[in-house]
């Protein structure tokens, strides 16, 4: 179960999005997610949904991948698009049966939502796929370094960043060998009711911790060992550099932008 | 000899901040020891012998309660020549996940020198380079928690040598590793002594590690009970025991047979030497 996270997981591949800047990456995301919360009608709807499987072709990451981390989101897309179906009023009435009606206007918030939720997933998963998590933080970074004009930490948040993700793997082995060991003492974690099994998590919980620490401890050593001050003197050894392709990218993801708010007026919003 | 390491009668005890009528025990005591330039120097001793401590008060990581440790004529208590002393003296430490701060192999080994304000180009050059020396070029792309224990260890070292340091630390670097990963890290240190003329102090409690040094340091109780070459060191098993250490297997059964009555030379140190010289015996009898 645990090895099923898929969030911060990078796919390696030579793709066209692969070697895109990880900064324009970021950006291209953020226009991504404008783009999908722009949509009104059913024909922008359609265009995001071009750039979506564009992207994800050139991608070069099987659809399968996407697919797996669409997974364990599937219940709460279908749970909220039910829910809205039936809540949302509206003049149109398709279907009514012992006082629950279901009108149009329900059925096309239900289809957006299911889309935009699913869109959105796949969108930021197109983003760490395709980018080292390192060059994910640096340009975070890079992206946040006018806040430094306000002695905002940025240079340590991003080393936080890094060394969270860094310790996930860990951590996860960590989680398992506590886990059997626990097992293996008897402990119980697969049956009873919701309190039980949440209290047979606190063997598990507390041993993560004291170890964490440790290790907190040991990396703090080990880091001041190789003379990290969090200094901004600090340098880097991989150089981001935004090409013509990367600008080229975000214009086209502006005018789509422009084309989705255009589609919008011009066809008329069902929602 | 060129001094590189020098304690001048050192102790060092933790102290508890929060319960300062704690008795402080007192880890390091009255140690002087020099470390001479180019050496490869094992530190033995069993557990809480203070060797680990030993380890930090190398590079500054520590700093003695009384007495001065000065690393190439540097005083480690010296603040403002912190990171100096941290330059020069690179240290590894015992678990290989816990040093690791990169999710990508060759970002880790850049790690240092990115934090030295090393130019980009020439970091590229040190990391490639640095992780030829210890093999671990073709793994440059990897993610550090898809490699072995001993592979990880030497992306470690190689993290340190990315910082062109002057003398090496290595604080138990093989106790977690399975014997190959072991033998990996041996192997790869004393290619960094032997090559590019590395100090190196390597911490231990295995002694066919200590075999292979210059010199052999052994600890007891915060002070140094044994100080010599393997062969000198190896020949005095008793004092071995009587600290709770034991001598490698070759130097134990040459004493057993030199007891049982065969006349055998009494500083061998490894099964070979011992073949070669029970083959020396019987050609000699024939």
């Amino acid at each position: 179960m645990i090895s099923d996270i898929t969030i911060g997981q990078y796919y390696k591949a030579e793709s066209f999005i692969h070697k895109l800047d990880a900064r324009a990456k970021i950006i291209l995301t953020v226009l991504f997610i404008a783009l999908i919360f722009l949509c009104k009608n059913f024909i922008s709807l359609a265009l995001t949904l071009v750039m979506v499987i564009l992207s994800v072709l050139l991608s070069s990451v099987p659809v399968k991948m996407y697919i797996k981390s669409l997974k364990p989101i599937i219940p709460i897309v279908l749970f909220t698009a039910v829910l809205n179906m039936f809540y949302t009023g509206g003049e149109n009435v398709v279907f009514s049966f012992k006082g629950i009606t279901l009108t149009s206007e329900g059925i096309f918030t239900a289809i957006f939502l299911a889309a935009r939720i699913v869109l959105l997933i796949i969108a930021s998963s197109i983003l760490t796929y395709t980018t080292v998590p390192t060059m994910l933080t640096d340009a975070i970074e890079k992206l946040l370094s006018p806040l430094k004009l306000f002695k905002v930490p940025v240079q340590s948040w991003a080393m936080m960043m890094t060394l969270a993700l860094r310790f996930i793997p860990t951590l996860i082995e960590e989680i398992e060998k506590i886990t059997n060991a626990q097992k293996s003492r008897g402990a119980d974690f697969e049956s009873g009711r919701l309190l039980q099994r949440i209290k047979a998590v606190i063997p598990i919980i507390i041993p993560l911790f004291v170890s964490s620490f440790r290790r907190a401890s040991d990396l703090a050593y080990a880091m001041s060992c190789r003379c990290y001050t969090g200094a901004d003197t600090r340098t880097r050894m991989k150089q981001m550099k935004m090409r013509i392709r990367d600008f080229v990218c975000i214009i086209i993801f502006i005018t789509s932008i422009a084309g989705v708010i255009l589609l919008n007026n011009l066809f008329g919003a069902v929602i | 000899m060129e001094k590189y390491i020098e304690f001048d009668n050192v102790s060092f005890s933790y102290i508890d901040e929060y319960d300062t009528d704690a008795d402080n025990e007192t880890v390091i005591e009255n140690l002087s020891l020099t470390i001479n330039k180019g050496d490869f120097v094992c530190v033995l001793g069993h557990n809480g012998c203070g060797k680990s401590t030993f380890a930090k008060l190398c590079n500054a990581i520590e700093v003695p309660q009384s007495g001065k440790v000065y690393v190439d004529s540097i005083d480690t208590s010296d603040e403002s020549r912190l990171y100096d002393i941290r330059r020069k003296v690179g240290m590894v430490f015992q678990n290989p996940d816990n040093q690791i701060v990169a999710t990508v192999v060759e970002d880790d080994v850049a790690f240092g020198p990115e934090n030295l304000g090393v130019e980009p180009s020439e970091i590229r050059r040190r990391v490639d380079e640095a992780l030829k020396q210890v093999e671990m070029y073709d793994f440059r792309h990897s993610e550090p928690h898809r490699l072995s224990g001993g592979q990880k260890q030497r992306v470690a070292i190689a993290g340190i040598i990315a910082m062109k340091p002057e003398c090496i630390v290595l604080d138990e670097p093989t106790a977690m590793l399975d014997p190959r990963g072991r033998r990996e890290v041996m192997n790869t240190v004393k290619k960094l002594n032997e090559e590019f003329g590395i100090t190196v102090i390597f911490i231990t409690h295995y002694m066919d590690e200590a075999v292979r040094a210059d010199r052999v340091v052994v600890m007891d109780d915060g002070r140094v009970v044994l100080d010599g070459t393997p062969r000198q060191v190896f020949m005095q098993i008793d004092k071995l025991k009587s600290i709770g250490l034991d001598v490698p297997e070759a130097t134990e059964l040459t004493a057993m047979l030199i007891e049982s009555g065969i006349d055998l030379r009494t500083d061998i140190l490894d099964m070979n030497e011992l073949v070669n010289e029970i083959t020396r015996l019987t050609e000699a009898e024939n």
